[in-house]
């Protein structure tokens, strides 16, 4: 079984650029993703477009966050009082180790030897498939993009299409491997039709199945989960025990908030009016799915952003991936050189704060700050704003250490603050500035400064200083009208 | 597990205790489409005809032949019927199936599958089943790979805030939902949109009256 693991930055020295350096390499990989992004532009443009209200539902959608948020316990609390009273029992887990624990346990006793899975981050954020491996239960992803990214061995490099790096031949050649098929052809619907036979005993034979969820509705203790393919459908009707992880971030108040949101994530994530299945249940009914329903409450980190005035709607996404889709750095780095199951810039906003910057603190400068995010997000995410925030906490927790205080960062900055702070001190900068760049400066610019400073140089150009600076201009013209 | 309820509950509690409080006032989003019932019936046809949905328009009291009719084509034999199906809408030809409580192998089994709906939403192409009477448990309209649903004119509303309440006694009866837009698909694979994974493969929809 493939184990999803992810390294960390403060241990391998590698961050965001340098993975991006090899990532860029490689021109198969980012053909698939160019296509990809330039395809769900166009899509996700023509369904939102058509709606006149697209806007008020974007607001919408923003406003019941910011209320589901602000009364988030009693939210929690109304879901669980819910979910119970339909027969389903609720769990609490504080982090990932606990939520693997209860999983693990909970399939265990249902004496599962294998559990079918729906597409699920937030089980891939925990962990889980490596701890179920390790109890003896083979968790079989169903999804068929996760299938590939399973049977392959590899790490999903999209939200919404995890295996948008592999091509037909690549996964014709994963199949064949994995199935033990001796022919398989490579077109799309043959493929496709290979991963229904493939999985469709395993659907009528599974005793369990664990989920995640798009929506957990306070009021009602229904949850809500939105797919494409009939997995989902499969997953959550066929077995006797179903188990579901909600991150805590994930309620609604009410199932009328639901008539926003259901415009909103299809039109924003695949670009269509509405993904092929929308699943809603509640608890456990008689006659009707599985008679064993357990809803897994994961913390692991949200209660701490939440605390964040600035960083907490991070916890407004809805996972529709439209903003990786709209980035010009995510167009061309792809979604492995982000070393996360949240990729893009939703995923340079969350992963740092659930795993820790010294875990992913490069992710933060991950982006241009171009805004287009911001304006494609279907909740209003102001994710440049949160993405500054975030550098100031990096620059914030490095100048907490010692070697943080003495780096060449700091001491360059602090020496800028003070030159910014006193203008005799700036005017000796500028002069000195001024004779110092003669050597490199061409035209006006410089593109070449020797190590030290040759970091800004390697990528980038900048303007030389002028002959005359501006208060030195003022001054000479003093007491002229 | 209490001390984890507990405990993250508490440190919700700390996070948002400084949060502004006040009513939430929603944005003015359409609430209705405000079209004609025919020009309804249009949207909501062409809707489905965009998913590859092939619709067919007839009176109510045609369901029955059309049904017929059309399963034939199709080369359906095995029909299932779910409970509190009505008695005009049976077709005739294929053997007809009913929900006896089958186990997911034998519904495997069954060549096609014949139900009701409880919505249609035209702007999105949507229907939604209930698990009222005429559509019954979730897996009978799932394993079966071909899917023949009946929508009444009547039951087609414009956009999703006008379905909610229509869809909101079921939820509360404790009966699940299953919002269905066209037939299953993905665009996994290099994105090409392909038709039929897991759910039902053929969905054709018979809209009357």
């Amino acid at each position: 079984m493939s184990a999803v693991t992810y390294e960390t930055e403060a241990l391998t020295g590698r961050d965001f650029p340098e993975r991006a350096r090899e990532e860029l390499r490689d021109s198969q990989l980012r053909g698939n993703i160019r296509k990809a992004t330039t395809t769900i532009r166009a899509k996700t443009a023509e369904v939102t477009g058509e709606l006149p209200d697209w806007q008020d539902l974007r607001r919408a959608g923003q406003a019941i966050k910011r209320e589901a948020m602000r009364d988030l316990a009693r939210n929690l609390e109304a879901l669980e009082a819910n979910v119970s009273r339909a027969g389903g029992k609720v769990h609490w887990a504080r982090d990932a180790a606990e939520a693997r624990w209860i999983i693990t346990n909970l399939a265990q006793a249902a004496g599962a030897e294998m559990v079918i899975k729906v597409k699920s981050m937030t089980t891939d954020e925990i962990g889980l498939n490596p701890a179920l491996a390790a109890a003896g239960i083979r968790p079989i992803e169903t999804d068929l993009a996760d299938m590939i990214v399973q049977l392959g061995h590899d790490t999903p490099s999209h939200i919404l299409v995890p295996a948008i790096h592999k091509n037909r031949a690549e996964i014709r050649e994963i199949f064949m491997r994995a199935m033990g098929l001796d022919h398989l052809g490579d077109q799309p619907t043959e493929l496709t039709a290979a991963a229904r036979r493939y999985l469709r005993e395993r659907f009528l034979s599974a005793e369990v199945a664990i989920s995640g969820g798009n929506f957990g509705i306070a009021d009602t203790g229904t949850i809500c989960v939105l797919e494409s393919e009939g997995n989902g459908r499969m997953c959550l009707s066929l077995p006797r025990v179903l188990i579901t992880l909600l991150g805590i971030e994930k309620v609604l108040p009410r199932f009328e908030d639901l008539e926003v949101f259901l415009q909103l994530l299809p039109r924003a994530s695949t670009g269509e009016r509405m993904n092929p299945y929308t699943n809603l249940w509640t608890g456990v009914r008689e006659g009707d799915g599985p008679q064993e329903f357990h809803l897994v409450l994961l913390d692991n980190g949200r209660s701490r952003i939440l605390a964040d005035p600035v960083a907490r709607e991070t916890l407004h996404c809805i996972r529709c991936s439209r903003c990786l889709n709209v980035c010009p750095v995510y167009e061309r780095t792809g979604g492995h050189a982000y070393n996360s199951m949240y990729q893009g810039p939703i995923g340079a906003i969350l992963t740092p704060q659930l795993r820790g910057f010294a875990e992913a603190g490069s992710l933060p400068y991950a982006s241009t700050l171009c805004g287009a995010c911001f304006e494609a997000c279907p909740v209003r995410i102001n994710i440049p704003q949160i993405l500054i925030h975030l550098r100031g906490e990096v620059v914030r927790e490095k100048q907490a250490t010692l070697g943080g205080r003495l780096g060449a960062e700091n001491l360059a900055m602090q020496g800028a603050l003070a030159m910014f702070e006193y203008p005799a001190l700036m005017g000796l900068a500028q002069r000195l500035g001024r004779v110092g760049q003669k050597a490199v400066e061409r035209d006006g610019r410089i593109d070449w400064l020797p190590p030290g400073l040759s970091g800004w140089t390697a990528s980038r150009d900048m303007p030389a200083l002028p002959p005359q600076s501006f208060r030195a201009w003022w001054r000479s013209r003093r007491g002229r009208p | 597990m209490s001390g984890a309820r507990e405990a993250i509950l508490g440190s919700v509690r700390r996070a948002t205790e400084r949060m502004p409080t006040g009513v939430v006032e929603l944005p003015g989003y359409r609430r209705a489409l405000g079209l004609d019932p025919a020009a309804l019936l249009d949207r909501f046809a062409e809707r489905l005809k965009d998913y590859d949905v092939t619709v067919l328009r007839v009176p109510e009291a045609q369901i029955a032949t059309t049904a017929s009719a059309r399963i034939a084509e199709r080369g359906i034999r095995t029909l299932l019927i779910p409970p509190e199906f009505p008695e005009a809408w049976r077709p005739s030809g294929p053997t007809l199936v009913p929900d006896s409580g089958q186990g997911a192998r034998e519904l495997n089994e069954i060549g096609g599958v014949m139900a009701g709906c409880c919505v249609g939403i035209a702007e999105s192409g949507t229907i939604v089943l209930d698990a009222g009477p005429g559509q019954g448990r979730r897996a009978l309209t799932l394993l079966p790979d071909y899917f023949l649903c009946v929508v009444l004119a009547r039951q087609v509303v414009g956009l999703l805030p006008e379905a909610m309440p229509r869809l909101r006694p079921a939820i509360d009866a404790g009966r699940p939902l299953t919002f269905v837009s066209g037939p299953s698909a993905t665009a996994d694979i290099e994105l090409n949109r392909v038709r039929g994974v897991h759910g039902p493969r053929t969905l054709d929809v018979i809209l009357a009256g």
